[in-house]
């Protein structure tokens, strides 16, 4: 057979894929007919919660919570540390509370008792030398690459300094640069927890999580069961941006107590202790030197930086310096700090992010000290070399991309030199641009697909909708192989008890559910087709399923409708399983993709304050399943982008290591009317149509730091070099800048 | 949130006798929108709630020749829609820039004026002066006062209104504890600077009700609110300025400069009033009367960017108030 046994319908010849969808859940959620995690309240159900340690770094004594229980309506009191533990950041739960009530439950909390031995704390992750004065720094790797080989018998280390000064003695241009992006969480809107209850031996876990397929293991070891005695449940969540991979040790306690009481235990984090503990992003910082040559092209990078993951070391990895780009002469240092904050959690394009922001600024200001546009320095740095671009994007894709982003913006029209535009009033504007990648490929995965004999379909598949449209498309996919309209099949996702699906980080679940879907339905449907076939006495090969119909492709009107062609099943339901190993000959999907993202800003020199005025962004992603979805989840990477440059920001007290801004009224995000126009393009050729389905989820989160920070430089001429840039720190960059 | 007795009363003397049960462990719910995350959070913890919203004679807007009287239970919406406010630009921008449907909605007048301070460590349960103002003092004072900070307090004043109603030279009518107990006192004077953790930071004693607020006539007053925010969400700003102004000639002849967010109370900022008056009004004067206010500023280790904030709302709000353009950002 020339054909490949999967594959997906030519461009132009679908009925829903690539078409204009409405998510298939949507009035589901704007109606509150979906219930979130949140939202499962079993008959009996009791309420805990759980108690995040006041103090950031201290040794347990003993945790009293006699007081606690005997508040009335409290039904149940648990440490979760036990006396010589040490507590290494503010938030760390050390015990559980259920009761009948909110009001019962929060009184417990206030009267559980804790007596400690306070240790040093140390908070203050962007300042080097203090954290090496307080030996919370450590060497965290780095490495050289020069063009030039030491000559035998020389120290590496020594030419390797000689080489670098030369180098950029040489340059042109050289940027002596310190830029850094604060810790932010995750601030899902839904925080993390369940509501765990039992039947007999049976558990079933009501979780918020990114991962149901993989996580009823991490209930059953520590309560002594077997995962196959476990159900995982999520039909909806309220966000997870990477933080929600695990069972957690407060919701397998909530498991445990519920069997203890037998009664179901709701145990959602407060919004405190959610932000404390469940989930935040490593900050970085950097200092580094660049050298270019008279046409901005980079020949010579030299850095250093260092950031915290809290409590446990790590970091941003040197692996994304500089980003992107890769200059043929490159020494990075890496330094992590050890802060009594909460461990971090992959947060949405993990490293990625933080690498762009630390190193696409000083790229722009090269463009600023050349004097030169900075799309030209960007286009001059795209990496040529094949070594490159078989991990990131083919350079020839960016330059269509940045061409695309330059059109939308009006670029060439709108540019003017770092800090040369004109003002209005205190009011100046600038232009800003940042490129990105990120894999995307599909993870191992399968699907059931039942046809039912009444001509009933269903999808079932241990995935999970993380609000980025999963459901939607799997729908679609299936429905456009079964040639039936949408509302023709339903998928069942969001229980472990349906074939295992990935879970959904690394931008990994389209490709992986669209394979597992199509692969499914392609089978489920040649095995239909058989029986068609053999009614209609044609080769079944030459069946095709479209509009509700199955008939002989060349000839139209010999075939049967979609309903009597199932009829043909007799009794029972015909199942066929769909599934995807990553090593599968495949055409259905792809990996690696890029992104070309540009900012224009409004800037009040006087206030510091900073207004998004458009924002662009050009994305790649394959085959496009449902353009509406893909374009939804880039205008919120972008958003989430335009927070974390300009609003977002965790603030610890310098001396308690208190996290001061765990609230939603102290933790500043952008609202609706921040955030500008923003302007999304589907970059689709053929040529992308062709390489399959690639992950979007991530990628273009990657970009906004930069991009915004690069026009926030081009509107003053000045850098502000630490996001988010707060107003103090913009006025505290201009001032330096006066002064210097 | 602990368990608490709840009251609706209808009239003024049967809430006036439910404050005086326990007149130190009573707390007045209006629209809510500050008390009840504070007592979710069990920094408040009031044995009894006395809802007043449906008190006779605590709501409405009424005018007459001797200026506009706000009852304390009026909602923000409602003196957004009222004309009896067109003279009070001051005000409406003020509410305008809250930018919170919820709060609008619910939010009262009373509510906005006697709401509790932002301060990051009261909300954590650090109580009003948060160890004698040491928290603060070396913690993370980003947004806490550059103006009356010697003392223990360092919180700002959160109100939006005050400083509006200030300037306008606004009275509050207070009632209670006794059933007939009465007094009229400029709006400023509600508020004071806590020299210890017994005192609040409003002078209204256990068992006092805000029942209204007067506005004089404006006359020939033009007056407006400048707000620094930064984003365009309900956040409080970083620093504010109301200012009312009397032109005769092309000159300044009478001017009000307060400014809020910046100080335990709404402060009034007499140096910019002394620079501004006898002078017209000019993006030079006001500027200039802007950046009197610096020298009085005695700003924390981390929040001395708000004495250039504080300065240009100053400036803004005059020249706003002159109905010339502020060459920023529109508030």
């Amino acid at each position: 057979m020339a054909k490949a046994k999967y594959n997906w319908p030519k461009r132009g010849t679908t009925s829903l894929i690539g078409k204009q969808q409405d998510r298939v859940d949507g009035l589901a959620k704007a109606t509150g007919a979906a219930k979130y995690s949140y939202d499962i309240n079993p008959p009996n159900v009791l309420l805990a919660r759980a108690l995040g340690c006041p103090h950031a770094h201290c040794n347990i004594k003993s945790i009293d919570l006699s007081a606690a229980a005997k508040i009335p309506g409290v039904i149940k009191v648990a440490a979760m540390k036990k006396p010589g533990d040490e507590i290494r950041w503010q938030g760390d739960p050390i015990a559980v509370v259920v009761g009948e009530t909110e009001g019962a439950v929060a009184e417990g909390l206030k009267a559980i008792k804790l007596d400690y031995e306070a240790l040093p704390i140390f908070v203050n992750d962007e300042d080097l030398a203090a954290a090496e004065k307080a030996d919370r720094a450590s060497g965290g790797g780095g490495n050289t690459q020069l063009e030039k080989e030491a000559p035998e018998g020389t120290d590496e280390d020594k030419f390797a300094d000689q080489e670098i000064e030369r180098l950029l003695k040489e340059s042109a241009a050289v940027v002596e640069g310190y830029y850094g992006i604060d810790v932010i969480t995750h601030m899902c809107l839904e925080p993390h927890g369940a509501t765990c209850e039992w039947e007999g031996k049976q558990l079933t876990a009501h979780l918020s999580t990114q991962n149901v397929s993989g996580t009823a293991s991490q209930f059953a070891t520590p309560l002594e069961i077997t995962a196959d005695e476990v159900t995982i449940h999520c039909d909806y969540i309220g966000g997870g941006f990477g933080s929600k991979f695990q069972a957690d040790t407060w919701n397998v306690i909530a498991a445990k107590l519920a069997k203890e009481i037998g009664r179901p235990v709701k145990l959602m984090l407060d919004r405190d202790t959610e932000l404390k503990t469940a989930g935040c992003r490593p900050s970085g910082y950097i200092k580094v030197r660049i050298g270019a040559d008279k046409d901005g092209f980079v020949n010579v990078w030299d850095s250093h930086h260092w950031g915290t993951n809290g409590s446990t070391p790590g970091g941003v990895g040197q692996e994304v310096i500089p980003y992107v780009f890769n200059p043929p002469n490159r020494r990075r240092k890496r330094t992590t700090i050890l802060t009594n904050a909460s461990p971090t959690r992959a947060w949405r394009a993990p490293n990625h992010p933080q690498g762009c922001a630390m190193s696409q600024t000083a790229y722009d200001d090269i463009a600023a000290k050349l004097g030169m546009d900075s799309y030209d320095v960007f286009l001059r740095n795209i990496p040529t070399d094949p070594e490159d671009e078989a991990k990131i994007l083919k350079h020839d894709r960016y330059v269509e991309e940045m061409k695309i982003a330059a059109r939308l913006m009006d670029w060439k029209a709108k540019w003017h030199a770092h800090g040369k535009g004109p003002a209005k009033g205190s009011v100046v504007s600038g232009l800003g641009m940042a490129i990105h990648t990120w894999g995307g490929g599909g993870q191992a995965g399968g699907c059931l697909i039942r046809i039912h004999p009444d001509g009933g379909v269903e999808v079932s598949l241990g995935s999970q909708d993380l609000g980025t449209g999963t459901r939607t498309v799997i729908n679609m996919i299936a429905a456009e192989t079964f040639g039936l309209p949408i509302e023709g099949v339903t998928v069942n996702i969001g229980s472990s008890k349906y074939p295992r699906s990935s879970a959904s980080g690394g931008s990994v679940t389209v490709a992986g559910v669209s394979e597992a879907t199509r692969r499914g339905s392609q089978d489920s449907l040649r095995k239909l087709c058989e029986l068609v076939g053999k009614k209609l006495d044609v080769d079944p090969t030459t069946l095709v399923a479209s509009k509700g119909r199955i008939f002989v492709e060349e000839k139209a009107d010999k075939g049967l409708s979609w309903k009597e062609a199932c009829s043909l099943l007799g009794m029972t339901p015909q199942e066929v399983k769909g599934e995807f190993q990553r090593a599968d000959d495949n055409h259905l999907s792809s990996s690696i993709v890029g992104g070309v993202q540009m900012a224009e800003v409004e800037v009040d020199k006087d206030t510091g304050l900073i207004r998004m005025k458009k924002f662009v962004a050009v994305q790649d992603m394959g085959l496009i399943i449902n353009p509406r979805g893909a374009t939804s989840q880039i205008y919120g990477a972008v958003i989430m982008g335009i927070a974390a440059a300009l609003f977002e920001q965790r603030i610890m007290d310098p001396t308690s290591g208190a996290f001061l801004n765990a609230e939603i009224a102290d933790y500043k995000l952008a609202r609706l009317g921040d955030i500008g126009e923003i302007v999304v393009e589907l970059y689709q050729p053929d040529s992308e149509y062709e390489r399959g389905v690639v992950g979007l989820g991530e990628p273009p989160a990657i970009s906004p730091c930069a991009a915004i920070s690069n026009a926030v430089a081009n509107a003053l001429g000045v850098r502000v070099p630490v996001l988010p840039m707060i107003p103090s720190r913009v006025l505290d960059a201009l001032k330096k800048a006066r002064t210097a | 949130m602990r368990a608490f007795e709840y009251a609706a009363p209808t009239r003024p003397t049967e809430m006036l006798e439910l404050l005086a049960d326990y007149p130190d462990d009573t707390a007045i719910l209006a629209g809510g929108a500050d008390l009840v995350p504070l007592m979710a959070k069990m920094i408040v913890t009031p044995r009894r709630v006395v809802n007043i919203m449906g008190v006779a004679g605590l709501g409405g807007i009424m005018s007459d020749s001797q200026g506009v009287t706000i009852g304390a239970t009026t909602t923000l919406d409602e003196l957004l829609e009222s004309r009896l406010m067109a003279d009070y630009p001051a005000m409406l921008q003020a509410i305008c820039g809250i930018n919170s449907d919820a709060l609008q909605a619910t939010g009262t007048i009373g509510g906005e004026l006697l709401q509790r301070p932002q301060c990051w460590y009261f909300r954590a349960g650090e109580g009003l002066l948060a160890g004698g103002g040491r928290s603060v003092a070396v913690g993370d004072n980003r947004y806490h006062a550059i103006f009356g900070n010697g003392g223990p307090a360092k919180f700002v004043s959160p109100s939006r209104v005050a400083p509006a109603l200030i300037a306008l030279s606004a009275q509050a009518r207070v009632i209670g504890p006794g059933p007939e107990d009465e007094s009229y006192v400029p709006v400023e004077a509600l508020f004071r600077t806590p020299r210890d953790a017994r005192q609040s930071e409003f002078v209204l004693e256990p068992g006092q009700v805000l029942a209204q607020i007067h506005l004089p006539p404006a006359g020939e007053a033009q007056n407006a609110t400048y707000e620094i925010r930064q984003g365009a969400g309900p956040d409080f700003p970083l620093a504010s300025a109301a200012a009312a102004i009397c032109v005769v000639g092309g000159i300044v002849r009478e001017v009000k400069v307060v400014l809020g967010q910046v100080a335990p109370t709404p402060w009034n900022a007499y140096a910019a009033e002394e620079a501004m008056i006898g002078q017209a009004v000019t993006l030079d004067t006001a500027t200039a009367a802007g950046e009197a206010i610096a020298a009085q500023a005695t700003p924390l280790s981390h929040n001395g960017y708000k004495v250039q904030l504080a300065s240009v709302a100053a400036r803004r709000a005059l020249l706003a108030a002159a109905g010339l353009p502020t060459g920023g950002f529109d508030s």
